[in-house]
């Protein structure tokens, strides 16, 4: 009984995400084509006043790099003004716990962290942020969000078809809308709703109760429902406290859980209905949907059982587990709403957790893994489908070869520049990962004594861990696995270089190769055109997405995750 | 059609020449274009380098006979790719030598305009000696020495030497089919020749060379496959140098013969190995089927054609239209209308022409024809005729006759525009007869629709192909015989330039255009179509304009040009998946056998039960190299074009060539692991 209440949870938790998604995309559709909305008396005169202010004109028509570069410049002052705020906040206002500033190297990854949509943190938000940190981490989380949903709806208006030199509308208007009139009003109806389930929001110091033993305790608390309102919505999931979501303050029961599930992966699914509203592919759209949840339920599934199931070096001692494998979860949130979640916050680049993912199983903890491998299950926001784009074009590629035809992609051929890209951006990846996890290996099993103080567990568990690491910080992920004494320079600097080329990279390739299809001559349709709304060829991504993504990671699994768990059974 | 070459495909020198080719492609400069392969040739050498260092007494590296073995399956896996490159080049320059063969050593009468003794004295040169712009003579029963184009004279040819095709034709010179090529054999009479390439750079000459290594360019496809692999290539190169540090951290120490074989079995080396076979094969499939190509990338662009553009006459309809009937205007003798009739036409030596005569039956003696004038059809009057005496008879289509009664003030009756309605909307061709500019009566011509051809243009309805018939027909008739023959559009009353604009507006629009034609006035649309093929019996200039020459001369043609082209691309698309798809089950080979010795639970991953770790190694890398052999039949045939849609068709692929991919791995590498397990 308790195990099916538990499914129907998390079927509910799916199922609303998709009915609000359908919705909510169809809106994004219309706000970027410029169409109007009902919302558009109140927003109208706030991005006027934005606009004016930064003495922007979002009229002006711009080409990829343009889009690129106003991106890039974006993210750089916000950059440089995180790393001035987190390396001074001991002498700033709003920091009445009196936390102290942040070295340069973590200032670094944290700073890089949260302008690539990453959140990886490398301290605790109790003791190593003040008030004015968060808050300008919180400004950063809509920011990073908001520049992934602009740069996405730039490759929507490049996959436009029927056109040569297909425009590609302003940087500035997409991302002004993105913010002010998707992801703030969003956050600020989960805000509410947190709050009035009981999250903080206050600015004042630790407060201080007597348990009923009667001892003091000091307890952190500070604007926590704002903050985790866009750490839900924008894929971020860089927590206000050290456990994130785990966190009673942070997620205090079922409903709150529940909201924040649903959050993770609105916007990405949403995002795929607005490319279908503004292609007016509808049936692509839910194709593209259709394959990443395929492939989400895939890694679900195999979670879910193994940690409804219990531990079997528990259950050998012949301890009874009907709860499931709780090692690292929340009583009040449950073994499947963990797993759900675990799962969700990995395929979506979200990375907040409820549970810690250290104390998975051996292949569920594998199933995390494979969806930041993949990253493209959804994917973070904007930059999800972005990964997407790449798979599709590797899938037309090779299937438009396949049948008798030199490929193309929405009526535009794809040639030599093309795939010079889409196979550079596929590889970044692993290459990313792999390198960075080998790097650490390498140092660790020639010095041991040097880094001892990383691993918690050495062994196959010692290696999941690095490779989670690398794994979420490539992904733009930011969950750990917890157990890596992760805040050394190494670590630090070593990720935030990762978080960097992950978030980047990703992004100029597929808007580089958008724009470069856009302004190629136009194709019609005709018979012999493959098709690339249909179930074969969505069969065919996610064919090339396990054997790019997963296969290359099969050598490193079976080291980590799948050595362990042989060695369990 | 005869295809003189197949009877020595895979002959004894043939194969033995592709062996050597083999050794000889080994060669690090010629490796390097293939980066697939390259990445292998370095992994044999880094071997070899091992083998000598355990010879010199290296430990932990396994036996010395293991590592050789290793060592020698590469080398064989370098080899099997050079040979199907080798083989395919071989069967191209043995079908392109045997057309090429029979002309040169052929004596050719050279005219020297002053000679030693005399103006224009005719001498006796090897064919090979002729430079372009040399003139040379042909006789009855020589064998042309050269490609040329005949400046004087006619000739019957027959051109069974490289067509196949017995009936001897009739080349003249000016008009349209003035080319003739060198190995065939004049019949009868006696022609000028002016040679129109220098000695090894005829359209053949090229081909071959296009089909040897030296100047064969890697076609636009062909490079963007290229990134793909070696993108896939690099891939792996992280994944196996990565390992090394992942094994050092597990204190799993792992061979370097192990690690090559690992990247070896990984990279697609199926596909990189047979890449440029599939390539030089479609080529030769091309020629196979009498068409040389001037490059790889038209045979390419072949496979994308949308638009194809078809003459009607000898493509869609038999040859030559033929009168059917007769219809005299009202108030008119019918018999007194067909001595007109074929007084119009004695002296009309076209097909229709004779047809006329023939279906009257008239004796044409019986007519008393005096001092005839005949007027002969010229485009812009598009009309031909007779004077005798003060009687002008004329006879053309119905707007230019009804101008030439409109313009003698005479009216054009109503009863005869409507047989001439009537017959043009049956398909019909009217054809106007006049006497001193009055209108007399009608005569039916009508076009006979090949059989057959309905059927292929459904099957390029499917391939997502649309048909174009241009015809110089008035629009009624050209859509009568349009929808009898199920083309999807047609030109009417077409004009060269009518063609050229068609082609440009398809192609502004998006659209690749195949065409085919003959004549100099076909050129610039030759030029300007994606793919344009031209007829061997045709002019120097079509056939210096289109990027494909037909050697049969065969209008139906491009529709085997577009399949050849479309398999040519399906095969490489298939191969790749297939390559690709091998590595799940080399995985689960190598991956296992790597760490098992070190870390025994790790047996579980060994899903196919490999005997031991040396033997799963062993195994992996022999499938990998044998697979390559294996797969050079269909690289060189071509995977079939089943003309399905393209959905159908990518099912039915994925699952022959994907689904096909994984699984024949898992079965090969047990079968060769159980042989293999004998061994050690």
């Amino acid at each position: 009984m308790q195990m099916s209440t538990e499914m129907y949870g998390i079927i509910a938790m799916f199922m609303i995400t998709v009915l609000l998604a359908i919705p909510l995309g169809r809106y994004m559709g219309k706000l970027f084509s410029g169409n109007s909305t009902w919302l558009d008396p109140i927003f109208n005169p706030i991005d006027q006043l934005i606009y004016r202010i930064s003495g922007v004109d979002p009229n002006i028509e711009m080409s990829w790099k343009q889009h690129l570069k106003v991106l890039l410049s974006i993210n750089f002052i916000w950059f440089v003004l995180a790393m001035l705020v987190l390396t001074n906040m001991a002498h700033l206002p709003l920091n009445p716990d009196h936390n102290p500033s942040m070295s340069a190297d973590l200032a670094f990854n944290t700073a890089v962290s949260f302008i690539s949509n990453t959140n990886l943190q490398h301290y605790s938000g109790e003791t190593g942020m003040s008030y004015l940190g968060q808050l300008v981490l919180m400004l950063f989380q809509f920011i990073s969000a908001g520049c992934g949903m602009a740069i996405c709806i730039v490759v929507f208006k490049a996959m436009k078809e029927g056109t040569t030199n297909t425009p590609l509308g302003n940087y500035y208007y997409y991302f002004v809308r993105s913010c002010t009139r998707v992801l703030l009003p969003i956050a600020f109806i989960m805000a509410v709703l947190f709050l009035l389930n009981g999250m903080p929001m206050t600015f004042k110091g630790k407060d201080t109760i007597t348990t009923l033993q009667g001892d003091t305790v000091q307890v952190s608390r500070g604007p926590v429902a704002a903050f985790v309102a866009i750490k839900q919505l924008g894929t971020n999931g860089g927590g206000f406290f050290g456990p994130n979501s785990a966190h009673p303050f942070e997620n205090p029961n079922y409903f709150t859980n529940m909201i924040e599930t649903i959050a993770i992966a609105l916007l990405p699914i949403a995002l795929i209905f607005t490319m279908g509203y503004m292609l007016k592919r509808k049936k692509l759209a839910w194709l593209i949907v259709g394959v990443m949840t395929v492939g989400f339920i895939l890694l679900l599934a195999p979670t879910l059982v193994m940690e409804t199931a219990g531990n079997p070096a528990i259950a050998k001692m012949g301890i009874e587990q009907n709860l499931g494998n709780m090692e690292g979860k929340e009583l009040r949130l449950g073994a499947a709403a963990s797993a759900y979640w675990g799962i969700v916050t990995t395929v979506t680049s979200n990375g907040s957790v409820n549970a810690m993912h250290d104390s998975f199983m051996p292949l569920a903890g594998m199933c995390t893994m494979l969806g930041m491998m993949v990253n493209a299950f959804y994917g973070g926001i904007g930059v999800g489908f972005l990964n997407f784009y790449i798979f599709m074009i590797l899938a037309v590629f090779i299937s438009g070869l396949m049948v008798g035809r030199t490929p193309e992609l929405m009526g535009k051929k794809i040639e030599a520049k093309e795939m010079k890209i889409a196979m550079i951006i596929a590889l970044i990846h692993p290459f990313l990962i792999l390198s960075g996890t080998a790097i650490s290996a390498y140092l660790y099993a020639h010095h041991p004594a040097e880094y001892a103080g990383w691993l918690s567990n050495p062994g196959f568990h010692g290696f999941s861990e690095m490779l989670y690491e690398f794994t979420s910080a490539s992904a733009n992920n930011g969950s750990e696995f917890a157990g890596l004494g992760a805040n050394t320079p190494w670590w630090n600097i070593a990720d935030g270089i990762v978080m960097l080329l992950s978030r980047y990279l990703p992004i100029i390739g597929p808007v580089a190769i958008a724009g470069l299809l856009a302004q190629k001559k136009y194709i019609p349709e005709s018979a012999g055109t493959l098709k690339t709304d249909t179930v074969t060829f969505g069969l065919m991504v996610m064919a090339v997405i396990v054997i790019v993504a997963a296969l290359s990671f099969f050598p490193s699994l079976a080291l980590g995750p799948v050595a362990e768990y042989f060695s369990f059974h | 059609m005869n295809h003189t070459a197949s009877k020595q495909f895979l002959n004894k020198a043939l194969l033995a020449g592709a062996f050597k080719q083999s050794f000889l492609k080994l060669n690090p400069a010629a490796m390097i274009l293939n980066p697939v392969m390259f990445t292998v040739w370095v992994g044999t050498v880094v071997m070899g380098g091992v083998c000598i260092w355990i010879a010199g007494g290296a430990d932990g590296q396994g036996s010395l006979t293991y590592n050789l073995v290793i060592t020698l399956l590469l080398f064989i896996t370098l080899l099997f790719a050079n040979f199907a490159e080798a083989i395919a080049e071989a069967r191209g320059k043995a079908q392109a030598n045997s057309l090429r063969k029979t002309r040169e050593d052929t004596p050719a009468k050279l005219i020297l305009p002053v000679g030693e003794m005399y103006v224009n004295e005719v001498i006796v040169v090897p064919a090979s000696k002729l430079k372009k712009g040399d003139i040379f003579i042909c006789e009855t029963d020589d064998i042309i020495p050269a490609d040329g184009e005949i400046v004087e004279g006619l000739a019957t040819i027959d051109e069974s030497a490289i067509t196949g095709e017995s009936a001897p034709v009739i080349r003249e010179a000016g008009g349209d089919k003035s080319s003739v090529t060198g190995g065939t054999k004049v019949l009868s009479d006696t022609i000028k020749v002016k040679v129109t390439s220098e000695p090894g750079e005829s359209f053949l000459d090229k081909m071959i060379a296009l089909v040897e290594g030296a100047s064969r360019q890697k076609t636009p496809n062909e490079i963007a496959l290229t990134i793909l692999l070696a993108g896939f290539t690099l891939v792996f190169i992280i994944v196996t140098v990565t390992l090394k540090s992942f094994a050092d951290y597990a204190h799993t120490p792992i061979t370097i013969a192990a690690f090559i074989a690992l990247f070896v079995c990984l990279i697609p080396t199926t596909i990189g190995g047979l890449l440029s076979a599939i390539g030089i094969a479609g080529m030769n499939r091309a020629l196979k089927a009498n068409v040389i190509t001037k490059s790889g990338k038209a045979v390419e662009t072949a496979g994308d054609i949308d638009v194809l553009l078809l003459d009607k006459t000898g493509t869609i309809t038999i040859g030559n239209r033929k009168a059917t009937q007769f219809y005299p205007a009202t108030h008119v003798d019918p018999d007194y209308f067909k001595q007109l009739v074929v007084m119009s036409s004695v002296s009309d030596q076209t097909p229709e022409g004779k047809s006329i005569i023939e279906l009257a039956a008239l004796d044409t003696v019986m007519l008393q024809i005096n001092n005839p004038r005949f007027i002969p059809f010229t485009a812009e009057t598009r009309c031909s005729g007779i004077d005798v005496g003060d009687m002008r008879i004329r006879k053309g289509a119905a707007d230019a006759i009804r101008k030439i009664c409109e313009n003698a003030g005479n009216t054009f009756p109503e009863d005869v525009h409507t047989i001439v309605q009537s017959i043009s909307s049956k398909g019909g061709t009217p054809l106007v007869v006049t006497e001193n500019e009055k209108v007399m009566g009608v005569i039916e011509l009508q076009d006979i629709i090949k059989t057959g051809i309905k059927e292929r243009f459904e099957r390029l309805r499917k391939m997502g192909i649309k048909t174009v018939m241009v015809t110089g027909d008035n629009p009624l008739t050209a859509r009568f015989i349009a929808e009898k023959a199920g083309v999807d559009d047609f030109i009417a009353e077409a004009k060269p330039e009518d063609k050229m604009n068609y082609i440009k507006i398809e192609q502004a629009s998006g659209r690749l255009v195949a065409m085919m034609g003959d004549g100099t006035n076909d050129a610039p649309a030759l030029a300007q179509a994606d793919v344009g093929v031209a007829m061997n019996s045709g002019t120097q200039a079509a056939k210096e304009a289109g990027n494909m020459v037909d050697l049969d001369n065969d209008p139906t043609k491009l529709i085997e040009v577009v399949e050849i082209g479309k398999q040519l691309l399906m095969t490489r698309g298939t191969l790749t998946t297939f390559s690709i798809a091998n590595d799940v089950a080399k995985y689960f080979a190598i991956v296992p056998a790597l760490f098992i010795t070190y870390i025994p639970a790790l047996q579980g991953m060994n899903i196919m039960h490999l005997h031991s770790p040396q033997s799963a190694i062993l195994s992996a890398v022999i499938f990998n190299a044998i697979i390559i052999p294996l797969l050079i039949p269909l690289a060189l045939r071509g995977v079939a074009y089943k003309p399905i849609g393209a959905s159908a068709l990518l099912r039915r692929n994925l699952l022959i060539y994907g689904l096909g991919g994984i699984i024949v791995p898992f079965v090969g590498i047990k079968i060769i692991d159980i042989i293999v397990a004998n061994f050690i």
